[in-house]
């Protein structure tokens, strides 16, 4: 399991790989499903073009949480890894956000592990997202539903 | 008894700062920490607390060295 706050852009599927490979070597012949998701940032957001954004966080809180959300994950589904990455600092629209990546024996728990920490992380971890736009920067005051 | 609070995102801005440091006497609530640094302004609605980076509700008892925050709701992924 690994989970990472980065300051710097990344490749969520050159990590994938990497990862993966890793994985291959530590676990050989024992998953059959990988459930990934990436999240990026869009270049509008509420009607407003967006042409940067910055994530703030809380240091120790931030990564207690998401530890925390996956090892609860871990409890409720048969997992055999677990890769969660997230961007904090200056993004670009493009920028990868978030990289969450789930493995397992079979589908079901891959999927649902992968939506749950993800939905967790959206509701729980906390992250803060300020917009730049030609009005100014603002303040990000709900995520959407879903 | 002190405590160590912190500030963050919006509501950091809207406060002007991002950390405070309360010396109180007695028992306090995380309510009750708002109430003695702002007691002109009622928390703002929807702000979380945590107490020592765990979510806390309002009337949650804090202690002696305890870390609080308030902040916005989070809207990371």
């Amino acid at each position: 399991m690994k989970v990472e706050l980065r300051e710097k852009p990344f490749d969520p599927l050159l990590e994938l790989g990497r990862y993966q490979t890793a994985l291959d070597e530590r676990l050989p012949g024992q998953y059959g499903a990988t459930a990934i998701f990436i999240g990026t940032m869009r270049d509008y957001n509420e009607g407003e073009a967006v042409c940067g954004m910055t994530l703030e966080h809380y240091p120790g809180m931030t990564e207690r949480h998401l530890q925390r959300i996956v090892e609860i994950a871990f409890q409720e589904w048969p997992l055999l890894d677990a890769l969660v990455l997230h961007r904090i600092g200056e993004l670009q629209p493009n920028d990868p956000i978030v990289l969450v990546a789930v493995w397992s024996a079979h589908r079901a728990a891959a999927f649902a592990a992968c939506r749950f920490i993800m939905e967790e992380l959206k509701s729980k971890a906390p992250f803060w997202k300020r917009e730049d736009t030609a009005a100014g920067s603002r303040w990000v005051e709900h995520n959407t539903p879903g | 008894m002190v405590m160590h609070i912190k500030y963050f995102a919006s509501l950091r801005d809207r406060l002007g700062r991002a950390e405070d440091r309360l010396d109180a006497v007695g028992e306090l609530t995380v309510a009750g920490v708002w109430a003695a640094l702002w007691p002109e302004m009622p928390l703002p609605p929807n702000t979380l607390a945590a107490v020592n980076m765990e979510y806390a509700g309002p009337e949650q008892v804090v202690r002696d060295g305890d870390e609080v925050a308030f902040f916005p709701p989070v809207t990371g992924g």
